[in-house]
């Protein structure tokens, strides 16, 4: 049963069958809202499924073979281990779940990155490894006040797994934790104000500048698929509604991760990008500030 | 036709990116083809969008009468983008090296270094004419449109036939 109920979150919901055609719906609605938001109509509904369709029938460039092999197989690595982190989501809290699986989560959210880097190293391109080592310096940054968030919410409900996190974490410290958390998502996915690390135009495309047709056509799918994935866990910690029947906890999963993408798109539409230092030097000393205090309140209070 | 090839049809149609790449042009062009994508033209609408790197692009937009400098970046950028594309030269310049003609720091016009598929003439082209000519190329990109006959066999260089790879 537990076997059936795994392949059942990795492939139904929240996995692939759900997380596919909602990480197009997001990407459709981030780049909608930054044209409405500029004065434009922006796109139609199904441009990021045109663009995925299109990239995949392009013809793929004949590489030196450890070259192409790498640069099919770590763009694959990050779609299947972001699609691996969906399928931890605690939307069901009651149901499911083991101990340490958000350690597990954490760890398959972090490989995504850390594909793209060594992918931006691995094209060979210039501005690829601009792009790497700007990712890498971010990874950095933002990965000490989003675990220091999560190992907050640990403290305070006592439990590694997500599911105990989700239904027992205190309310003040979830509260910071989750603002700390919500700051990171940007970085993540290339957002403004902390969108240093592709910064379009200006170091090209960063990591994925070499990448051409199906190659790209995997990065886009994995960048999909982070949207679903990070809103996901700030949704599903941020409303756990345990006793509820399922389909109201699905509508609530949803509901408030699609409220995420519209916060967050606005926010990115209305700020400028932030420099590499400017944005480190923010995650180390605000970021984790607010990471810490919800730290802070979760000792205390034990 | 089948079900796999009219959406491949239609996603090459929906979703053109472009390279634009300024081969020696006054930047009368360039700004002319930016201005598509401000509130007043946005070119987003029809999917197009403007890439940052030649590998991700369908259409190469091709400015200015191309330099003597510029010549090599050119086939590299030509060869970089992967197939199926199509190449729109932009403005006067490209298509007859227009005032420039006769410089001995100019070898255009395009048309002797890579095939041209579709011209919008213009010094600049408004932007009107510059969307009706990319929709022109997004007709031939889907295979709506017959690509046209190059008028001069361009030279295989090294650059093309490595696929850009340095």
């Amino acid at each position: 049963m537990t076997v059936v109920r795994a392949l059942l979150s990795l492939l139904v919901f929240p996995g692939a069958l759900f997380a596919l055609p909602a990480g197009w719906f997001m990407m459709w609605l981030q780049r909608k809202i930054n044209a409405r938001a500029q004065g434009r109509i922006g796109p139609p509904f199904f441009q990021p499924f045109f663009d995925f369709v299109k990239l995949l029938a392009k013809e793929p460039l004949v590489r030196p073979r450890l070259q192409g092999f790498l640069m099919t197989a770590l763009p694959l690595a990050a779609v299947a281990s972001t699609l691996g982190a969906i399928a931890l989501l605690p939307v069901f809290p009651r149901a499911g779940g083991f101990s340490g699986d958000l350690v597990l989560l954490v760890s398959l959210i972090e490989i995504g990155p850390l594909c793209a880097v060594l992918g931006g190293f691995v094209s060979r391109s210039l501005y690829g490894g601009i792009g790497a080592s700007r990712e890498a310096v971010l990874t950095l940054a933002y990965n000490l006040p989003f675990l220091t968030a999560l190992v907050a919410l640990v403290a305070s409900a006592g439990s590694f797994s997500l599911a105990g996190v989700a239904l027992a974490a205190a309310w003040p410290v979830r509260v910071l934790a989750l603002i700390a958390l919500v700051a990171c998502i940007p970085v993540k996915l290339h957002l403004n104000p902390f969108s240093a690390a592709s910064a379009e135009q200006e170091i090209y495309a960063g990591s994925t500048t070499e990448y051409d047709g199906p190659r790209l056509a995997l990065w886009e799918l994995a960048h999909a698929l982070e949207w679903v994935a990070l809103t996901g866990l700030v949704a599903s910690l941020a409303f756990p509604v345990a006793d509820a029947a399922w389909p109201v906890r699905v509508v609530v999963f949803v509901a408030v991760s699609v409220a995420l993408v519209v916060a967050l798109s606005f926010a990115a539409a209305s700020t400028a990008r932030l420099k590499l230092a400017q944005t480190a030097r923010w995650f180390l000393l605000w970021g984790s500030g607010i990471a810490l205090s919800a730290l802070v309140v979760a000792f205390v209070r034990l | 036709m089948s079900l796999l090839d009219s959406l491949v049809r239609t996603a090459r149609r929906r979703s053109p990116w472009l390279f634009h790449l300024n081969a020696g042009s006054c930047n009368g062009c360039d700004i002319e083809l930016v201005a598509c994508l401000t509130p007043r033209y946005d070119v987003e609408q029809l999917g197009i969008r403007l890439e940052a790197s030649p590998r991700h692009a369908d259409i190469i937009v091709v400015s200015g009468p191309v330099t003597r400098t510029t010549l090599e970046a050119l086939q590299t950028v030509y060869a970089q983008v992967p197939d199926p594309k199509v190449v729109v030269a932009l403005g006067s310049c490209p298509a007859s090296c227009n005032m420039f003609a006769g410089s001995p720091t100019v070898v255009g016009p395009l048309d002797r270094i890579i095939p041209v598929d579709v011209y919008v003439p213009g010094c600049p082209p408004r932007p009107d004419a510059i969307v009706a000519g990319i929709a022109d190329a997004v007709a031939i990109l889907c295979g709506d449109a017959p690509r046209p006959e190059p008028t001069y066999v361009p030279v295989v260089t090294d650059a093309c036939a490595t696929g850009g790879l340095s």
